[in-house]
Parts: C-alpha cells; structure tokens; sequence
C-alpha cells in the first residue's frame, strides 16, 4: 500500500429498519489496490459496494475520497466505474452505442467517443462485435461489454459485483486473467464482489472478509490465508484441520503436542491448513494417532477424512500413489505436522 | 395424436362452431347477396361516401391510438412508479371505468360537452367564451371518448413492460451521470417499446370496431364503419354489402397486424 489512502470508510453502519446488514466498517484503500469484498451471501459486500459507489447511503459513517468527504455525493459526481450483478447493459443499444453511452453523456466530442469506443473494444477483445445487441453475445462477451463500459471514461475507481458469477468455469478464468492484465495496465483501483474464495486469492493484492455485515479481517492473500484473525476467516478460507487443546498439559487427547512458539496454553484450539499435514512416517515431529473414516479419489491426490481420539473431524490430502491401497476405512494412523505450521484460534 | 392436441381439441371446436362458421356465412353473404359476384366489393371501393366513411374511420382511429396510448403511457409511469398513494390513487383510476358501461360513459361525455352542458357553462362562467362550443355530434367528441374508453386497455401492456424492465440498468444510467430527461428519451422509452407497441395494436383493434360511442357522440353526423355496418344491417337491409364491408375490415385489420408484427417483431422481444 502506498503513503495516503485513496479511499477510506470510517465505521459505516447501513441499516434496513431494524436489520443491520453493515456495522462499523472502517477500511482504507490505496490508489491501484485491487480489493476484494469476500463473504457469504448476505453478509453485506454488495452493500458496501453500493455505499463506496454512491448507489446507496450509510445509515451513520463516513466515506473520504482523497481527503474529501464524498459521503453525501451521488453516484453521478464520483464518478467511479460500475459492473454490476448481472451487467445492466442496455438491451436496445448496440455494444458500441453501450459503451458510447457513458461518453455522450459527457457530451465529448463526435470524433473522440469513436475514437475511444474502438479502443475499448479492441481492448476488451470485442472486435466484430461493435454492431451486435447485448441479446446476441455470449455470458462472457456480455461481461466485456460491461466492463468496457464502465472503462470507457478513465474512471479513477472500478466497482464490480460479481462480474463472473454467471460465467461458467473455463470462461471465469479467462476472465479473471483478462481482468488481472486491465488492472495491471491501467493502474485504475479496483473493487471487486466475490464469494469464490479462491478468486479473491488469484486476482486481489488485498482482501477483506465480511460476515454478518462486519468486517472480519482485511489483508493481503498470504496474510489472511496463513493468519486468519479468528475462527470465521480460517474456515471460510479454504480447507482447515481445529483441534482442541487438552484443558491441562496442552497435548491433544492426552498425546503431548509441541506448540507453535513453545507456549503451554491451558484449553482452547489448535488449527492447521491440511496441506502442512502429513501421514506421519517413522519418528516425525508432532504426531497424533486418528482413525481413517474415508477416502475421497480426486485423481491426482486423495482427500483422507480423519478423526482423533477425541472424535474430532480433520482432513487432509495425499499424492495417489502405490502406496494407497492400504489405506481402508477404519484404520488406525499417524498424523503429522510442524509446530510452526500450527496457530491458536 | 400428441396428447396435448386432444386437450386443446375442446377450445378449437369452440372457436370453430361460434367464430369461423359464422364467418364463413358472412363470407358468403359477402359474394352472393343481392347479385353474385363481386359487386358488393366494387360498391365499397369505388362509393366515394363510403371512401370517406373509411378514410374517417382510419383517421379516428389513429389519432385515438395516438391519443390513448400517450395518455396511458403517462398514467402508467404513474401506476407502477409513483409514490405509494400515487399508485393507489391511479389503480383506483384505472380499475373504476371498467365497472362503469360503455353507455353510460358515451352519455357521461355528451352531458358534459354538449352546448349546455357542464364544460361550456364553466367556459361562460369564467369568462372564456361568449357562445357555447360545438364539442358534440362530432369527430372531437368521438375522439375524447373513445380515447377514454381505451386508456385503460392500453395501460396494461405498457405496465408488464414497465415492471419487466431491469430497474439497474435505470442506476447504471444515472450512475454514468445522464440527466433524467436522456435517461427517459435513451432507456425507458426504447426498453419499453415492446409494451408501446403491444398498446398500439390493440387499442387499435378496438376501436376500428367501435360502434356505441361514435354512434352516441357523433350524433350521426361522423360515421364510422361499424355504424354504417349497423345502418345496412338494421336500416337500409343491404346484408351483402354489410358482409363485404365487415369481410374488408377483418382483412384490414388483420394485415395490419401482420405487417406491424413483421416489422415491430423484433423491439418486442
Ligand atoms: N433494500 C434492502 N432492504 C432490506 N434489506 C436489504 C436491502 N438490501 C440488502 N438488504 C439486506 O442486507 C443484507 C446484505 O445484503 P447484500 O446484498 O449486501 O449481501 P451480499 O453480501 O451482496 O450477498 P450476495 O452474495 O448474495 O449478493 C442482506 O441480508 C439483505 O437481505
Ligand atoms: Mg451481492
């Protein structure tokens, strides 16, 4: 992040009647950032979407652009780029006249809006298109317009939510390279809905988790991903393996465990990503014996589901390899994993 | 025999028995009474008071289309866009007429316009004017009550249009900084053509085969086609040439809404 924020939301409540769907949201967003809002469905990113883009207004909070306070300015006097849920093109309009629309509006001359419009299609990868009505493209095509019209102006800011929901997943992918290489090259700040976790994780230099209409924890990927703040980052971020701590010696279950940092805890939980877990071979660092209950084949590797003495639930994955075979339901294994790779929660 | 056609078979039989044999009878008619032949036809397109008659009628009827489905474009956007009291006020508006019968509407007019009647003595009252208007038994008066007739049926077509229509686009327009004005004139209006032209062909339909209200409004001196179908029928027994004339004007209509379909088809989508 570079020195002044750009953008900053001072704790931003939105209530509907009694209901809060935002409460106390305090971020700051520097110039070129790409941010991702990540939750669950209804926990408030499209909210906070509409507030940061003027569409709605905050119950009590500020919103600064710059220094300035830009709460109370409409959508039309931010000037920010929109892609919204589902495109909201204009199904009348050609895809040249949908990405004319915005400059017109501005009342720019004739010669310059051609100008600019070939250049978005050419950047968006729309040639051949330009005659075409929004009814006649594809899903991703559909996308590209939407994005082209909301870059067609220079906006400072770019505001998408869920551009890619409706594309299926090949397409997505594309899209979200192609989305990479706009950010990259225009250097515009991006804020961008998703509830793909690992969406936000490919495409994002920062990402703030919402829950329940709170933010959770904003940071980068590796951040949140190997330092999650609280028990709802971790499992909402991928996969993750909690175990809890025995309330005295700190073992689990009675087997003595080596704690990350050396600490003895008295009683609360243990969590590690199932990638830093092993099937534990001869005397191997931390072990804890669990029961195999399945197996889940994912062609390249083997999702084991596991449970300790305690009957607590964890998972992790193995290379399918010769190896495997042995591995029936029901039986008795070792688990491993370095005390490093392990965190409180 | 698939079976969804035995279930329509009833419905098809229906419309058979109660539409197309007596359209069939009428076809006939058309061709043989008084004389065999096509002289009933040769009577209607070359009787310069029967051209006229038509030409009247077409003329009406489109300023009534014109008349109607603006009106009811605006009592639309007031019906499903409005405030709530708005909306509740204009649904009463709309749904009201349809309790009231068509006389009694033809009559609630010829009473407020007519030489004494409400309007003119206002007029008077406030100084306006020294002698009464003439607004009855003629093209005017037919054309406001037709028009107030058909607001209503024009108003529900446009309303599936105005509620289908995808309101972000309306936000993604004013977000890009448009005026209200280019936002109605570039998004709404287009993106509610479908619904525009849906009002168009059948408040159209409607009234080429309107009967009581130009009957009663127009006092017999603004004839329109289905008046003088009436004439022939009831009147002066010329059923032939009744058929024909009814024959022309289903054809009419009918090719009129084909073509409109043709062209239009596409916005309507
Ligand atoms: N206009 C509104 N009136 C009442 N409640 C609303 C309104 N808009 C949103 N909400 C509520 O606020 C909460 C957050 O909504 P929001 O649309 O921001 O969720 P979201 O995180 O974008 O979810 P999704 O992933 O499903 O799009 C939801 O519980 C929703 O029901
Ligand atoms: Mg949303």
């Amino acid at each position: 992040m570079t020195g002044t924020a750009q953008i900053e939301a001072c704790s931003i409540d939105r209530k509907f009647g009694t209901f809060s769907a935002l409460s106390g949201v305090s971020l700051s967003l520097g110039e070129g950032e790409f941010l991702s809002l990540l939750g669950p469905s209804g926990s408030g990113k499209s909210t906070f979407l509409s507030i940061i883009g003027g569409y709605d207004a905050p119950t009590s909070g500020k919103l600064l652009f710059e220094g300035r306070d830009i709460t109370a300015t409409p959508a039309k006097e931010r000037g920010f780029g929109m892609v919204f849920q589902g495109y909201a093109l204009f199904p009348h309009l050609t895809v040249a006249e949908n990405i004319a629309f915005p400059l017109k509006v501005q009342k720019r001359p004739r010669a310059a809006i051609r100008d600019r419009v070939a250049e978005m299609v050419e950047m968006t990868g729309l040639s051949g298109h330009e005659k075409k009505k929004p009814a006649a493209l594809s899903g991703g095509q559909q996308q590209r317009v939407a994005l082209a019209r909301a870059l067609a102006y220079e906006p400072r800011v770019l505001l998408l939510d869920e551009p890619f929901s409706a594309l299926d997943r090949n397409l997505r992918t594309q899209m979200q390279e192609e989305l990479r290489r706009l950010h990259r090259d225009l250097g515009t700040t991006f804020v961008f809905v998703t509830h793909d976790q690992e969406e936000a994780l490919a495409l994002s230099s920062r990402i703030a988790i919402f829950n329940h209409g709170q933010l959770q924890q904003i940071g980068r990927p590796e951040e949140i991903y190997e330092a999650p703040a609280n028990r709802f980052t971790a499992e909402f971020l991928g996969d993750i393996n909690i175990l809890t701590l025995d309330s005295a010696g700190g073992g689990i279950c009675g087997t003595p465990i080596v704690l990350p940092g050396n600490a003895v805890p008295t009683g609360g939980h243990l969590a590690m990503r199932p990638e830093h877990m092993r099937l534990a071979a001869g005397s191997d660092g931390n072990q804890l014996p669990v029961r195999l209950r399945d197996r889940v084949y994912l062609g390249p590797k083997s999702r084991l589901m596991l449970e300790t003495r305690g009957g607590e639930e964890l998972m992790l994955y193995v290379e399918n390899d010769a190896l495997l075979p042995q591995l029936a339901a029901g039986s008795e294994l070792h688990v491993a994993w370095d005390a490093r790779h392990s965190f409180f929660l | 025999m698939r079976p969804f056609l035995v279930l329509i078979c009833p419905v098809l039989l229906l419309l058979g028995l109660s539409y197309l044999l007596p359209f069939l009878g009428i076809m006939r008619l058309s061709f043989t009474d008084p004389v065999p032949g096509l002289a009933q036809y040769r009577t209607v397109a070359e009787d310069p008071l029967i051209l006229s008659v038509i030409w009247r009628t077409l003329r009406i009827c489109a300023i009534v289309t014109a008349v109607s489905v603006a009106a009811a474009y605006v009592v639309t956007l007031l019906w499903v866009r409005g405030r709530p009291l708005t909306r509740s006020i204009v649904e009463l508006c709309i749904m009201i007429p349809f309790w009231i019968s068509v006389l009694s509407r033809a009559f609630g007019w010829l009473s407020f316009l007519s030489n004494r009647g409400l309007l003119n003595t206002w007029l008077k009252d406030a100084g306006l004017i020294e002698t009464s208007l003439q607004m009855t038994r003629n093209e005017f008066a037919i054309i406001v009550g037709m028009s107030h007739y058909l607001i209503p049926f024009a108003v529900f077509p446009l309303a599936t249009a105005m509620r289908n229509l995808d309101e972000r686009t309306l936000i993604a327009a004013e977000g890009m900084g448009a005026s209200r004005l280019r936002i109605f004139w570039q998004v709404f209006l287009p993106m509610t053509a479908s619904g525009i032209l849906g009002a168009t062909l059948l408040v159209f339909v409607f009234s080429v085969g309107f009967f009581v209200t130009p009957a009663l409004l127009g006092g017999g001196q603004s004839v329109m086609v289905a008046e003088l179908i009436y004439l022939w029928i009831f009147q002066t027994p010329k059923w032939g040439l009744a058929a024909a004339m009814s024959v022309i004007l289903m054809l009419g209509v009918g090719s009129i809404l084909v073509l409109l379909m043709r062209r239009y088809g596409r916005i309507a989508q």
